[in-house]
């Protein structure tokens, strides 16, 4: 039977679920209006990653949607390098992760390092999405095929097979400095990357 | 259910009412209604406060602005149609500037839902934003608007009673900044 104790605990959860879903607001772009499917809440982090600081980042090489084949080696004592994996194309949070790092180009080359997104979706998926955000002067590549291996070296490919929101700051002699392994359904700060920046070599 | 229960329930649901109304997000106020009562902090720069005609420090509302209408864009710096918007803004600065009859009588500023100050100031800084740009970093000003999509404009009348009325809004892109003056010279009645 239902209890008057367990009622009182499903209201109260209500509530809670209520109160957080009510503060997740988001300046959505009108440019995406009708064309963003919406996930919802999820799962904040679902996966553990073995990496940590000081660790030496795991090479890979994976097409881009601009058709050349991008590596991580081809940085290797030439620039800092930023991987953002974010989840997938056409989501809430992602759509306006990338646009506003579109605009940070200077902020990026003042610190000599490039910036790397990656994520799950087959190269046509991503020419699509991307061409919606404006010209990207950075590589976006495609961990489509075999499903998200970057992702699982990196460990950060969650069990629904899309990737975690996830910043890694890998400094020019391939060192990994920072990791951010972000709540899913939030945006992670310009700023904070950044100030991870700024403590690297130039 | 008995009576204390019933009473405790009461309580619950009272609790959560006024819980509700400290999240609430506000109606999209629509043309003919006074504009939401906002808050902004004052600009640091003095040019900027010059701009706005503003004294003092701390906080604002719109209505202590000294100008007949404000052009209020409620954008993001991750939003693509924001960032393609700015330069054709920059362009109604301009042309608004340039007008004698005008150039005293209306005010555009802008509020980034979200963004913090760092982030206003990596747009501001990319589009060389000449106009007083304002962070909404815990999306208060957003939420009272009614979480529009971004970007979206308000045309606010200022009036002598000091109350203010929303003359005009559109989400989107202002398309041609001559026409949209136009649009709302005649709207407010400047026209």
């Amino acid at each position: 039977m239902f209890s008057k104790k367990h009622f009182y605990f499903y209201i109260l959860a209500g509530i809670l679920v209520l109160l957080y879903s009510s503060t997740i607001a988001y300046g959505a772009s009108e440019q995406f209006k009708g064309k963003i499917y919406n996930t919802g809440m999820l799962k904040p982090v679902d996966s553990k990653t073995k990496l940590k600081p000081g660790m030496k980042a795991p090479d890979f090489s994976l097409p881009s949607v601009s058709g050349e084949k991008v590596s991580l080696s081809k940085f290797l004592g030439k620039k800092n390098v930023v991987i953002s994996f974010v989840p997938a194309a056409w989501t809430p949070v992602c759509s306006d992760q990338w646009p506003g790092y579109n605009i940070a180009k200077s902020l990026f080359e003042k610190n000599a390092a490039v910036l790397i997104g990656i994520t799950v979706d087959n190269i046509p998926t991503l020419f699509a999405w991307t061409k919606e955000m404006g010209e990207l002067w950075f590589p976006v590549l495609s961990d489509f095929y075999p499903h998200g291996s970057v992702a699982k070296k990196y460990g950060v490919l969650r069990s629904s097979g899309t990737t975690e929101r996830a910043l890694f700051v890998i400094d020019k002699k391939g060192i990994i400095r920072y990791i951010d392994v972000h709540d899913i359904n939030k945006r992670p700060g310009l700023e904070t990357l950044m100030k991870e920046l700024e403590k690297l070599e130039k | 259910m008995n009576k204390s229960n019933m009473r405790a329930l009461t309580v619950i649901i009272s609790m959560l009412f006024f819980v509700f109304q400290a999240y609430a997000v506000e109606q999209t106020p629509a043309k003919g209604e006074a504009f939401p009562n906002i808050t902004l902090p004052f600009p640091e720069k003095a040019d900027e406060k010059e701009y706005l005609g503003l004294t003092g420090k701390g906080s604002f509302k719109i209505p202590q602005i000294k100008a007949e209408l404000i052009i209020l864009e409620i954008f993001s710096m991750y939003c693509p149609y924001c960032q393609k918007e700015a330069p054709n803004l920059n362009e109604l600065y301009q042309i608004i500037n340039k007008r004698e009859d005008l150039k005293n009588k209306i005010r555009i500023i802008g509020v980034g839902a979200g963004n913090n100050p760092f982030e206003v100031d990596v747009f501001r800084n990319q589009y060389n934003i000449q106009f007083p740009l304002f962070s909404d970093e815990s999306y208060s000003v957003h939420k009272s608007v009614g979480e529009v999509r971004t970007p979206y404009f308000f045309v606010i009348k200022n009036t002598m009673d000091k109350k203010n009325t929303l003359i005009y809004s559109k989400v989107g892109s202002i398309q041609d900044p001559k026409q949209f003056l136009d649009k709302i010279l005649e709207e407010s009645g400047m026209k």
